[in-house]
C-alpha cells in the first residue's frame, strides 16, 4: 500500500535558522498521528512543506506516493490542511466559502457533501452568515470544513484545538475520528498532550528540527516513563526492602519505583509477612507529557 | 485549464462585485468629478484637435486612466488583503498552477478596469459626443494597457508587506505616470523639453493610442504605441510568472 506521507532527508534552512535538519518519516495511511514539539520545533514548517506552502530545501516530499513539488496537483488533491491560524475570507459567507473551495479543487456541484459538513459541524445554521461574523471556535470548524470539501485521503490539523472550547473539541475530535475510521490518515499537531496520547497511535516528537523520539503512543509511554507505587503504611516507616525503590514522599505517601508490574505481587507479600499494614495504594503512570519532558530535556534518545 | 481557475477567476470577480459601489461607483464619481472641473476651467484654454471639443477629447483620457488605475487596485489589493489576513493560504493549498493563478487575477483585474471604464464612458455620454471610430484601437490599447497595469498590481501586491508599501506605489509611480501622460491635454501644448519627457513615459502611449481610437487623431501614430505597449505587457507578463512561479513571498 502506498505511504500517505513519506520524508526522505527533509532539510530546510532560512535565512537565519535551521527549521529542519534532516527529518526522515513514514506515515502509513489510515493511520492516527502525532507530531510534537516545542513550539520552535519545526511542526509546523514541517506541515507546512506537506501542504506546498513551503519548500524543503533538500529532501523527498511525498503525500500518497505524489512529489509535492513534481506531481502538486496530485499531491495537493490528496490533501488536507487545517492552518493553525484562524484565516478567513471576510468578503463570503460559510457556504459561499465553501463552494469557492470545493471549485477550487474542480468540484463543481458539491453541495450534499458541503451539507454533510455544516450538519456534522454544527454549523447548519451559520450557512449564510459572513464567516467574519462568527465565534473563533465556529471559525474554526469553517477552517476544518473547507480542508475537508475534497474529501483528502490524508488530513493535516495544525494544532486545531488551541484556544478552542471544550465542548468543541470533543465534537471536533468524534468528527475526525470517523474519518480516521473510515481509513483517511490523520495527521496533528497539538499542545495538548492528553490529546495526542487519547487519539494517536503514533506520535514523533520534533526538537530543534529533528525527530528526537518516533514509536506507538503505548512503547513511547512504556518506556519513557517510570511507573511508581504510592503506599501509606501503618506504621508510617519504610521497611528495609523496600528502601532501595524510594522516590520520595508525596504527603504520608511513599513513592515508589515500580518498573515492573510483576514486582507488585512480591512487595504486598514481603509488607504482609513483616506485619505492615497498607493504609493507602495508589499507582502511578506516566502519560505521554512526562514522556515528552524527559526526552526534551534529556536530549536525543 | 483546470476547474480550480474558473473558480479562482470567479471569486477574483465576486470579490469587488460584491462592494460595487465602492470598487465600481467610487471610480467612476472620482471620474466625473475630474471631468466636471477640468471641462469647465480648461476648455476655453487648451488647444486640442481641430474639430474636437475638450470635453469630448477628455473623455477617452479618463476612461483609460480609470481602466488603469483599477485594473492596479483590484490585482494589489486582492492580494495584499489576502496576504495580510492570512486567507492567501485558501488558494495557494488547491491544485492550482502559477499560470492559472496569473490569468484569474490578471483577467478579474480586466473585468473591474473595464466595469469602471464602461461607467465613466456612460456618463460622459451625458457630457459629450463621444464617437468611437476604430473600436477595434480602442479595444487593443483597453486590454494591452490594462494588462499592463493589471501585472503591475500582481507584482507589486505579492511584494507588499503592509498597506503603506502600496500606497507609496500608487502614489509615487501610478500617479505620476497617468497624469503626466496626456490624459487632460494633448503634448502639442507642452515645450519641447517636455515633450520629449513625456515620449518616455508608457502610459502616454496608451492614452494616445486609446484617443486615436475614439477621434481617429493622435499625437503619435498608434502603431507606434501599439509596439511601444506590447513589449510591457509581455516584459511584466513573464516578470510576473517567473516571480509567481519562483514562490516569492507566497511559498516560502
Amino acid at each position: 500500500m502506498t505511504t500517505a506521507v513519506r520524508l526522505r532527508g527533509v532539510e530546510k534552512h532560512f535565512p537565519h535558522v535551521h527549521a529542519l535538519r534532516g527529518i526522515d518519516l513514514d506515515i502509513e495511511q489510515g493511520e492516527f498521528f502525532a507530531l510534537l514539539g516545542p513550539n520552535g520545533a519545526g511542526k509546523t514548517t514541517l506541515i507546512s512543506i506537506l501542504a506546498g506552502l513551503t519548500r524543503a530545501t533538500k529532501g523527498v516530499v511525498e503525500i500518497m506516493g505524489f512529489d509535492v513539488t513534481r506531481q502538486y496537483r496530485e499531491a495537493r488533491r490528496a490533501l488536507g490542511v487545517v492552518p493553525q491560524e484562524l484565516v478567513y475570507d471576510p468578503f463570503f459567507t460559510v457556504r459561499e466559502t465553501l463552494r469557492l473551495q470545493s471549485g477550487y479543487f474542480g468540484l463543481r456541484r458539491n453541495d450534499a457533501w458541503i451539507d454533510e459538513l455544516l450538519d456534522n459541524l454544527g454549523l447548519a445554521d451559520k450557512a449564510d452568515t459572513y464567516t467574519r461574523r462568527l465565534s473563533g471556535g465556529m471559525k474554526r470548524r469553517v477552517l476544518v470544513a473547507q480542508a475537508l470539501v475534497h474529501k483528502p485521503p490524508v488530513i493535516v490539523l495544525d494544532e486545531p484545538t488551541a484556544g478552542v472550547d471544550v465542548e468543541l473539541r470533543q465534537s471536533l475530535w468524534a468528527f475526525i475520528r470517523r474519518f480516521n475510521r473510515e481509513g483517511h490518515t490523520i495527521v496533528l499537531t497539538t499542545h495538548y498532550l492528553e490529546e495526542a496520547e487519547a487519539l494517536c497511535q503514533r506520535v514523533a516528537m520534533l526538537k530543534e528540527g529533528r525527530i528526537v523520539a518516533l514509536d506507538r503512543t503505548e512503547n513511547l509511554l512504556r518506556a519513557g516513563a517510570e511507573r511508581h507505587l504510592l503506599l501509606e503504611l501503618d506504621p508510617p516507616e519504610l521497611p528495609a526492602f523496600l528502601q532501595s525503590r524510594l522516590k520520595g514522599r508525596e504527603g504520608q505517601h511513599f513513592v515508589l519505583d515500580l518498573p515492573d508490574y510483576g514486582d507488585l505481587e512480591a512487595i504486598l507479600a514481603n509488607l504482609r509477612a513483616a506485619g505492615i499494614a497498607i493504609r493507602g495504594m495508589s499507582l502511578a503512570q506516566a502519560d505521554l507529557e512526562e514522556v515528552f519532558l524527559k526526552i526534551m530535556h534529556g536530549g536525543a534518545s | 485549464m483546470s476547474g480550480g481557475f474558473r473558480t479562482l477567476l470567479y471569486k477574483e470577480i465576486l470579490r469587488f462585485w460584491k462592494v460595487l459601489v465602492q470598487t465600481v461607483g467610487a471610480p467612476v464619481l472620482t471620474a466625473l468629478l475630474y471631468l466636471l472641473v477640468f471641462s469647465h476651467v480648461l476648455s476655453e484654454h487648451v488647444q486640442v484637435y481641430p474639430g474636437v471639443r475638450y470635453t469630448a477629447f477628455l473623455m477617452p483620457g479618463l476612461i483609460m486612466m480609470s481602466i488603469l488605475q483599477n485594473a492596479f487596485a483590484n490585482s494589489s489589493s486582492s492580494l495584499i488583503q489576502s496576504k495580510i489576513t492570512g486567507n492567501i493560504v485558501f488558494v495557494l493549498l488547491p491544485p492550482l498552477s502559477y499560470l492559472e493563478f496569473f490569468l484569474a487575477y490578471l483577467i478579474a483585474a480586466l473585468v473591474r478596469g473595464f466595469a469602471v471604464g464602461v461607467g465613466v464612458l456612460l456618463v460622459g455620454l451625458f457630457f459629450a459626443d463621444i464617437e468611437m471610430r476604430y473600436p477595434l484601437w480602442i479595444l487593443a490599447f483597453a486590454l494591452a494597457s490594462g494588462a499592463v497595469f493589471a501585472c503591475i498590481g500582481i507584482l507589486a501586491g505579492i511584494w507588499a508587506n503592509q498597506f503603506d508599501n502600496l500606497a507609496a506605489v500608487q502614489n509615487f509611480i501610478i500617479m505620476p505616470l497617468t497624469f503626466l501622460s496626456g490624459v487632460f491635454f494633448s503634448i502639442h501644448s507642452l515645450s519641447p523639453f517636455w515633450q520629449s519627457v513625456t515620449h518616455l513615459n508608457p502610459v502616454f502611449y496608451m492614452i494616445d493610442g486609446f484617443r486615436y481610437g475614439f477621434f481617429g487623431q493622435g499625437d503619435v501614430d498608434p502603431w507606434l504605441g501599439l509596439a511601444v505597449v506590447t513589449p510591457f505587457v509581455l516584459l511584466l507578463s513573464g516578470l510576473t510568472l517567473v516571480m509567481l512561479k519562483s514562490g516569492y513571498k507566497l511559498r516560502h
